[in-house]
């Protein structure tokens, strides 16, 4: 169990949060197509300290950006986030 | 091959005439200066990859290693289901083929695999979701592979235990006969020991730490253990895949996450198939020493973390009772994790990368054990021949390039 310090709320249980994958994705402006693939089909992934959103669904409604380590869950940090632009599907 | 390895009277020289210790299934080896082959990751992928670049292209010179111990990643760690019940033609023929060999495979590898055929059963539970299961069995079966339509009082006959009165009614399901279980971990040894037998160095206790490249072309990679100089280098290592390609600027489209599965304390028979259910996420089995087998959705966030999270647990216990109420009963026994590679259109990447002498076999994401005898076959083709069989063409990783996507989401039966 993750257990989140929501800079609104304290500390909450996982279960009340929703995970919104990597901060900071750029949508690309041009219509290249390489950025486009990579925008769509990469995404960062690293075996430690990851920068990642968390919205906090059963809670304040808002999105965090959460440090957390992913090969052993520790969190490095919690602050106020920007939501990733709506993937296009 | 064909010895008399495990045969009734060595069991009972062993057991009970005290004959001394059981043999080594595959050789210690030590690590030479250079290979014609190294496989990267001792799992059943890498294993399979080797025994078939040894047995059926005849190459000798070949290693595998293997950062921890045999079949101690996503191949002992998982659900042991085999099944080839995909919708999308490229996925039927691949996964029909590992079936198929998997089918075989016992008398090839000269070891019980225990593959139990009991039949894979995939629940509905609306009427919406009994029509796209009436389109997804009539997909398979133009596939030509086994999958028929149970009615309600048909799949009560076959699994009297299943619930009633749920929360979510079943209505129906589909089965296909020919899918069922298979001891994992026979598996491993089976290609370890076949593969060893035919002069592959087997490696454990080796960790590769990064894959020397040099003008486009891979030289080897150096381990824990110094450098090995190679031929060719294949990946095998699932979650560890991109970690070894990022110092080269290449990375794979894979999102690594944790999943889980328990077992709870052995009961008599309870359960006759494996049953599965994409509405309340669980896939349910009983082994043959009677726990039953409990597997679900991924915990849901990116982690290479080999323990699951609490709540995904709960989440899976109360799935697998709102199916089969009696398991309120048992208690786990155990539970354990895997991180799993999981690709955008939850379908593998085989073949060769933008370096020469380098291929990879990785994004099984949940769904890796069926694959081994197919996935291994075709890796160990690629790189005896120099390019992809036509089986795993559509595979590759220029598919996400030109948006030829085979989306198997929905072919995991649970949402990960």
């Amino acid at each position: 169990m993750l257990r989140i310090n929501c800079p609104h709320c304290g500390f909450r249980d996982e279960t009340e949060f929703r995970y919104g994958g990597p901060a900071g994705v750029v949508r690309p402006t041009g219509p290249e197509r390489a950025a486009w693939v990579r925008y769509l089909y990469w995404r960062r992934n690293p075996a430690g300290e990851n920068a990642e959103l968390w919205l906090h669904a059963s809670g304040c409604r808002r999105w965090l950006e959460l440090r957390r380590d992913t090969r052993t869950n520790v969190i490095l940090g919690v602050r106020d986030g920007t939501p990733n632009p709506e993937p296009v599907a | 091959m064909r010895s008399s390895r495990y045969s009734l009277w060595q069991l009972l020289r062993h057991g009970y005439l005290g004959g001394g210790p059981w043999p080594r299934a595959w050789r210690a080896a030590q690590p030479k200066q250079r290979y014609d082959v190294v496989i990267v990751g001792g799992g059943g992928h890498g294993l399979a990859t080797a025994f078939y670049l040894a047995r059926q292209h005849g190459l000798k010179n070949i290693a595998v290693l293997e950062r921890g111990w045999l079949g101690g990643g996503n191949s002992g760690r998982n659900t042991q289901a085999v099944r080839s019940n995909y919708y999308h033609p490229q996925s039927a023929r691949f996964y029909e083929r590992s079936l198929r060999l998997y089918e075989s495979l016992g008398s090839e590898l000269n070891i019980n695999i225990m593959l139990s055929q009991r039949g894979v059963v995939t629940l509905a539970h609306s009427d919406h979701e009994m029509d796209s299961m009436r389109r997804w069995c009539n997909a398979i079966r133009l596939n030509g592979i086994d999958s028929e339509l149970v009615s309600l009082a048909e799949l009560y006959e076959i699994e009297p235990q299943l619930n009633r009165a749920g929360r979510f009614p079943i209505v129906g399901a589909f089965i296909q006969r020919r899918g069922g279980i298979v001891r994992h971990d026979a598996v491993v040894w089976g290609y370890a020991r076949a593969a060893s037998a035919l002069g592959v160095d087997i490696i454990e206790q080796c960790a590769v730490e990064s894959l020397e490249v040099f003008n486009g072309r891979v030289r080897g990679v150096r381990t824990r253990l110094g450098l090995i100089e190679a031929g060719q280098v294949a990946l095998t290592a699932a979650g560890q895949t991109n970690r070894l390609l990022e110092p080269l600027g290449l990375q794979l489209p894979i999102v690594c996450s944790t999943l889980q599965a328990m077992v709870t304390e052995p009961v008599k028979p309870l359960l006759r198939t494996l049953i599965n259910s994409p509405t309340v996420h669980v896939y349910l089995s009983q082994s043959d020493h009677g726990e039953i087998v409990i597997g679900g959705g991924t915990d849901g966030y990116d982690s290479y973390v080999q323990r699951g999270s609490l709540p995904t647990l709960q989440a899976n216990a109360a799935a697998a009772t709102e199916l089969v109420p009696a398991l309120k009963q048992l208690k786990i026994l155990r539970t354990w994790a895997g991180v799993v590679d999981i690709t955008p259109d939850t379908s593998p990447i085989i073949g060769r990368l933008p370096f020469e002498g380098l291929s990879v076999n990785a994004g099984w994401g949940t769904g890796g054990f069926k694959a081994i005898p197919a996935g291994g076959e075709a890796l160990a083709a690629t790189i005896a021949t120099g390019h992809e069989p036509e089986i795993v063409a559509p595979f590759g990783l220029n598919r996400f390039e030109g948006g030829h996507l085979i989306d198997e989401s929905a072919a995991a039966g649970v949402a990960h």
